[in-house]
């Protein structure tokens, strides 16, 4: 057994890791990881963490690489936002504890999950400690890739790659690691495009599935312009609700536990208003973890409907590779028989739009008619 | 002289020993609750009240609020959250619908919606409990009716303009449209009509919007460009106007492809007010599918330009409410 069991995929990446666990010469203090999406980047930080701290250099058996692994270890913290962004407070708390010598390690270590999502201000609060770093703290950064990090940052950080993993490996892992049978791992790594948590998602979850066959089939649906409508209403409809179904007792339970804390009587029609507005704190929070929520829903859900339009420019151009879809082989064929290669192109250009437009913050429901405008079948 | 029955003390404040309140909407199910409360009031001034909530309810708390006080007087119990009732807390409702009921003891239970607590509704039910319904205000049809309906209540005479300006003015939010109608009541005197409702709200965004969205959508290309710049001057932020754009570019089409069918059906499929149904059937004479498709696209580019995307978010929303009116010709040259 190894730490590395689980970070898949990256060989290269994880001999550089495991080189500067070795070799005091190859260690730095801040690394850098990108890759996309589901590439298993806070997987890899967390193995890296778990290695430096294991007496053995990583066996993936003791107590320090276990709780290194599940982020219990006293001498990691890791830092992930369910928001938009990581706000400067955050980030400030951060850099305090960075400060601080480890407590029973050879290393403190501080993973930041989304540093793509550091508002200017904690990015600036964090590159101080880059500066002037602590001895044996090491900081890890992840984000989609080095453009999504600020440069300053950026040039004080070693850069770790990670690929996309194979469809075999996120099969193979599925298998091993969470007992799906090999066919439904083949399947949901597919169609997950090897996005490990989506693709354990899709074998885990039916509902997962069938919303992601709802989106595949919407590709054949589309002809008239009040058909289009309707399915950008549809999507939003479908990520809200996954969105709600995530939420909404968990909101419930943390509001109680949070009045439960505060000594507030849970029964009472108006709260004091210092309870008041730590209420509305938590709710202003949870407000904001539901939109990323739905957010990530939708974009995922548009890069489900993206790959259909790529499997069907597959097929035509007869390149013969794998499709993505090959469960929805029917809608693939049938859309690569009414578009022209242009076609499918411009029909992949309007998603990506869309998406590009809901990250700049349009109303999402008008994005996605927009988009469903631009993907209607010739009659 | 024979103890007064249960029926005739109900009789004295007109509310029986048994009321629930049933439906998701807030604003309605408190309103049903504080008529209950102020009737009992009238016959009872003393009146004890207490409230119990589903989410911290004990075992044996109804049990020991329902008993008859030592010093006698009535007594209204509330229970909130029933559709939410752990099954302690339905056993407990079930055992104090009695028959006969307590004296002087009124239940009142309030029930959101779902199947949690249905015993409980159907024993209320059994028991000949007054059902209040709270429900849901969600489309512009609702929203609609509501407002007549309270603008009815307090007797006064609204015309159907005023309700619909009203509710395109303030009716994202049920609470706010229930407190500009009480407004309206308090603060004018005769027939309430569309312009008594401009002068309260017509400052709003939403009903510049519309203004701008109405003569835009009637290829009036000066009327449309005057009202956007008077908004754009007195400081109304371009977002919420292109938001208003589309959603009415939106409901053309949605009515435009629901065919031919009577505007109540078609507003009940589209989650839309009948007169909102008319109003898009007429607008519609001058627009097809493909022109509004072509609106809809600009209003999205629009959206991403007036949110940062575009160095000038005026230009931008002046340049497509040019884009709508221009396809506006475009379909009466075709
Ligand atoms: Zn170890």
């Amino acid at each position: 057994m190894s730490v590395w069991r689980d970070v898949i995929g990256q060989e290269k990446a994880v001999a550089t890791l495991e080189r500067a666990v070795r070799d005091p010469a190859s260690m730095t203090h801040a690394w850098l990881f990108t890759g996309p999406p589901g590439s298993g980047r806070s997987v890899a930080a967390r193995a890296f963490a778990a290695a430096l701290l294991c007496p053995q250099g990583g066996c993936g058996e003791c107590r320090e690489c276990r709780t290194a692994l599940d982020a219990t270890h006293a001498d990691v913290d890791v830092i992930a936002t369910e928001g938009l962004s990581i706000k400067v407070e955050q980030a400030r708390d951060l850099v305090a504890l960075a400060a601080h010598r480890p407590s029973v390690g050879r290393y403190r270590v501080l993973i930041v999950e989304d540093a793509d999502r550091l508002t200017e201000r904690a990015a600036d609060a964090l590159l101080k400690a880059l500066e002037e770093p602590t001895p044996r703290t090491v900081w890890m950064l992840c984000a989609p890739s080095v453009e999504d990090v600020i440069i300053t940052i950026r040039s004080r950080s070693r850069h770790v790659r990670l690929r996309t993993p194979s469809v075999e490996a996120v099969a193979d892992l599925l298998v091993r690691r969470d007992g799906v049978d090999h066919p439904m791992a083949l399947y949901a790594a597919r169609a997950a495009q090897s996005h490990v948590g989506m693709a354990r998602r899709l074998a885990r979850d039916e509902h997962a599935r069938i919303r992601r066959h709802d989106v595949v089939a919407m590709a054949t649906k589309i002809v008239t312009v009040g058909e289009a409508v309707d399915a950008a209403a549809d999507l939003v409809t479908i990520a809200q609700e996954e969105s709600a179904a995530a939420s909404g007792e968990r909101d419930a339970a943390e509001k109680a536990r949070l009045l439960e804390i505060l000594g507030a009587d849970p029964s009472a029609r108006t709260q004091p208003p210092h309870i008041r507005s730590q209420v509305s704190a938590l709710e202003k929070d949870q407000k904001a973890r539901a939109t990323r929520f739905t957010r990530d829903v939708l974009d995922r859900s548009l890069v489900d409907l993206l790959s259909v339009y790529r499997d069907a420019l597959v097929l035509r151009t007869g390149a013969g590779s794998a499709l993505v879809n090959e469960d929805s082989r029917q809608v693939v064929t049938r859309v690569a028989e009414v578009l022209t290669a242009e076609q499918l192109l411009l029909a992949m250009d309007a998603v990506g739009t869309a998406r590009e437009r809901i990250d700049a913050n349009v109303a999402p429901l008008l994005a996605l008619e927009a988009m469903a405008l631009g993907l209607r079948l010739p009659r | 002289m024979a103890p007064m029955t249960e029926d005739l003390v109900a009789v004295a404040h007109g509310v029986p020993p048994y009321v629930l309140v049933s439906g998701p909407e807030s604003v309605l199910a408190e309103r049903g609750l504080a008529e209950v409360l102020d009737r009992l009031r009238v016959a009872e001034p003393g009146l004890e009240v207490i409230r119990l909530y589903a989410g911290t309810y004990e075992g044996g708390e109804l049990v020991l609020h329902t008993s008859p006080s030592l010093f006698g007087g009535a007594k209204c119990v509330v229970v909130h959250d029933v559709d939410e009732a752990s099954d302690e807390l339905q056993a407990d409702l079930l055992a104090c619908i009695t028959d006969p009921p307590e004296p002087d003891l009124t239940l009142v239970v309030l029930h959101k919606s779902g199947q949690r607590g249905k015993r409980v509704l159907d024993a209320l039910r059994g028991a000949r409990a007054r059902v209040v319904d709270a429900p849901a205000i969600k489309t512009d049809r609702d929203k609609t009716d509501f407002a007549a309906h309270e603008f009815r209540r307090a007797r006064r005479k609204a015309t159907p303009e005023a309700v619909h300006a009203l509710v395109e003015a303030v009716g994202k939010d049920v609470r706010e449209l229930a407190a500009a109608c009480q407004q309206l009541v308090d603060d004018t005197t005769g027939v309430i009509d569309e312009n008594t409702v401009l002068t309260y709200h017509g400052g709003k965004v939403e009903a510049t919007g519309f203004r701008v969205a109405d003569a835009a959508l009637s290829g009036d290309t000066a009327e449309a460009l005057r009202l956007l710049r008077h908004a754009i001057g007195v400081g109304v932020d371009p977002v919420p106007i292109v938001a208003v754009l589309a959603q009415q570019v939106r409901q053309l089409i949605r009515v435009g492809s629901a065919g031919r069918g009577r505007s109540a059906d078609i507003a009940r499929d589209v989650g839309m007010a009948p007169w909102q149904v008319d109003r898009a059937r007429r607008a519609l004479a001058g627009w097809n599918g493909e022109t509004l498709a072509v609106c809809l696209q600009a209003l999205a580019a629009a959206d991403a330009e007036v949110k940062g995307g575009g160095r000038d978010p005026v230009y931008a929303v002046e340049r497509v409410v040019l884009t709508i009116t221009r396809q506006h010709a475009r379909h009466r040259e075709g």
